[in-house]
């Protein structure tokens, strides 16, 4: 296939060439992103059992099975009602293979499909925990409709008429993520990333090396920090000195703290206002070039998170 | 080439041999040319007439959003819309390549501005708009433009009252906008409820390759969904699983027939029939001219929607969060209902 001449042979080679002259990784992105995905990072399970004072596990989607990748259920936080879904992943191997890497399946999506919607029902504003290296990848989830899960959760998400937020707490990659990811406010952990594709994954399509991760996290930027300046997520949460892993009480009392202000605030809108709100704010996500209007549409802010 | 003079395209050999060819990947090919699947050669000329079908063996080539326009409206053709809107380069994004120099190779080549057209059209004499992609731009990958012209034409039919068609053909999001690109899943899965509420009908298409951000958000939320023959359709692409899972996927994984049998799509459609197909659809479901526009107003759809909800969850939905509180035991504060 790859002939030793033509354009494609000098484009690559002037690639190669270019490549010297980039400038180096920062190492600061890197070790947060590490920091995201760390072993010890506290877990959806682990937020709620200090956020909540009851839960209320639920298991199954009623129509396939259940997915221990995906927790969902009722609780109580600070009072009132809540329901609270998102991915789990696992502390050792075994875990780890049971919850299947925090990597959802149809099934989990379409069980927290079904608590959103009692929620809804019954008045229950809803909290979403986002920690997943992406929905899972078999053939077995293609079979039962994988893309069709993600695109119903996110429709049944916008079409929720009490209070969403939406928490990214760990690794928030793909449509796997954004499957629990429309929500009235999306919060970010301080070091937590929101990113179209993992950087090995990147790596892997964009620099046909998966080796290249570094250079990719580099590109992608996907840290808490800039999503908030692109406007896509609307506050970021500090952590606990050196990171979450170091403390979960104190990580989860000030996640606590958020939840709180957020909830409160939504709770003072009108359903309507809220899912005016809920679509413009979507909606308006992605800067383009609109030769109409002399200029790009400019999306998300200017300053740093407060903080 | 040696082929040239022939008066037949395919030859008894040629055919005998299909069997085995099965297994070569399918590749997006160029205009004029070889059928992947059984070596028949055509013209451009040919291959335009055949609607990009090979007549041998049924093979669908790639077609470019224009051309399928040409191929599903009426022959007074379409009017284009937005076809101004041009990609921003948020990040800066570098790969092996800079992305401004990706855009500007893909806008050369293709001799379109993004990797979706839309447009407003007859299929068949039924007025409707339609959102097309095309995988020649960029891997018809799904970036703000593609997430900002989907949604414009979403609203444009909702207003309209018109039918909504759909035809997807992208790997997925564009990468090289990052997590804006993400986001534009969102964006094109909440417009779609314009039409909703329009209540006007939605007919996707899902043309080959439909993978990754595009399957999961927009192109599996058609009330109609067609498929056409040997079109892959999934969320991860076979590579992807096999890399992962290690699991050997069979050689026909998330194709348009086996997606069928899954129970993923409501048929699958050869392309030479598409436009007959949609129009008989639209024939049925698309609500009668005069009725269409009552739905009127510009974006008023969502803040109508909306307000409907709003009056209906006034009542209840609050009387049920005090009758769960009053079960659970509560932290007693009484400030439910806070409008």
């Amino acid at each position: 296939m790859s002939k030793p001449d033509g354009p494609g042979f000098v484009r690559r080679v002037t690639g190669k060439l270019g490549r010297t002259s980039e400038p180096q990784v920062d190492e600061d992105l890197w070790a947060s992103i590490q920091l995201a995905r760390h072993a010890e990072r506290p877990y959806t399970l682990d937020y709620i059992n200090r956020i909540c004072s009851d839960f209320e596990e639920m298991h199954g989607d009623r129509l396939f099975g259940d997915d221990p990748a995906m927790v969902a259920g009722f609780g109580r936080f600070n009072g009132r009602p809540v329901a609270i879904v998102g991915q789990q992943k696992g502390r050792d191997t075994n875990e780890r293979t049971y919850r299947n890497f925090g990597m959802a399946s149809p099934e989990g999506y379409r069980k927290s499909m079904r608590v959103m919607e009692i929620a809804n029902r019954l008045g229950i504003p809803v909290i979403t925990l986002i920690d997943t290296p992406g929905a899972f990848p078999g053939a077995s989830a293609e079979e039962r409709g994988q893309g069709g899960a993600i695109s119903r959760s996110m429709q049944l998400m916008w079409r929720l008429d009490v209070p969403v937020v939406a928490v990214v707490i760990g690794e928030g990659s793909s449509g796997g993520a954004l499957g629990l990811g429309i929500a009235d406010k999306v919060l970010m952990l301080e070091n937590s990333t929101y990113s179209v594709i993992s950087p090995e994954g990147a790596s892997a399509i964009l620099w046909r090396d998966a080796s290249q991760a570094k250079k990719a996290a580099q590109a992608f930027k996907p840290t808490a920090a800039n999503c908030y300046r692109w406007g896509v997520a609307d506050a970021v949460v500090p952590e606990p000195p050196g990171g979450a892993h170091t403390d979960y009480d104190q990580a989860a009392e000030i996640l606590g703290q958020y939840l709180e202000r957020t909830l409160a605030e939504l709770e003072g809108l009108t359903p309507a206002e809220r899912r005016t709100a809920r679509r413009d704010r979507f909606r308006r996500l992605g800067p383009l070039r609109d030769p109409e209007n002399g200029m790009a549409m400019v999306s998300g802010r200017d300053t740093p998170p407060p903080g | 080439m040696s082929r040239v003079g022939r008066n037949i395209n395919v030859s008894f050999e040629r055919l005998r041999h299909l069997g085995h060819r099965q297994d070569r990947p399918r590749r997006i090919a160029s205009d004029a040319g070889t059928c992947p699947k059984c070596d028949s050669h055509y013209s451009a000329d040919e291959m335009r007439r055949n609607m990009r079908v090979c007549p041998a063996c049924g093979h669908h080539f790639a077609v470019t959003a224009r051309e399928r326009l040409e191929q599903l409206g009426e022959p007074g053709g379409y009017t284009e819309l937005w076809p101004e809107l041009r990609a921003a380069d948020p990040l800066q994004f570098t790969d092996l390549k800079p992305y401004v120099e990706r855009i500007r190779d893909a806008e050369s080549s293709t001799g379109m501005g993004e990797a979706i057209v839309c447009a407003e059209l007859e299929i068949r004499h039924v007025p409707c708009v339609a959102a097309i992609m095309d995988f020649s731009f960029m891997g018809g990958s799904m970036g703000a433009v593609v997430g900002e012209k989907f949604a414009r034409a979403c609203e444009y039919a909702a207003q309209k009252g018109v039918p909504f068609v759909v035809l997807s053909s992208s790997g997925g999001a564009r990468m090289q906008e990052g997590t804006l690109a993400l986001m534009q899943m969102a964006k094109t899965v909440i417009a779609l409820d314009a039409l909703a509420d329009a209540r006007v009908p939605v007919v996707v298409i899902l043309a080959h390759p439909t993978t990754g951000g595009v399957w999961a958000s927009f192109a599996s939320l058609g009330d109609v969904t067609y498929a056409e023959p040997g079109a892959l359709i999934a969320f991860s692409g076979p590579r992807v699983i096999e890399e992962t899972t290690r699991e050997v996927l069979p050689s026909d994984f998330g194709r348009a027939e086996r997606q069928l049998a899954n129970g993923q799509v409501d048929a699958v459609v050869d392309r030479r029939e598409l436009a007959a197909r949609i129009g008989r659809v639209l024939a049925i479901l698309a609500p009668p001219p005069g009725q269409a526009a009552q739905s009127g107003g510009s974006l008023q759809w969502a803040q109508d929607a909306a307000g409907g909800v709003g009056r209906a969850a006034q009542s209840f939905p609050e009387a049920a969060r005090k009758a769960i509180n009053k079960i659970l035991p509560s932290g007693g504060d009484d400030t439910e209902g806070g409008e």
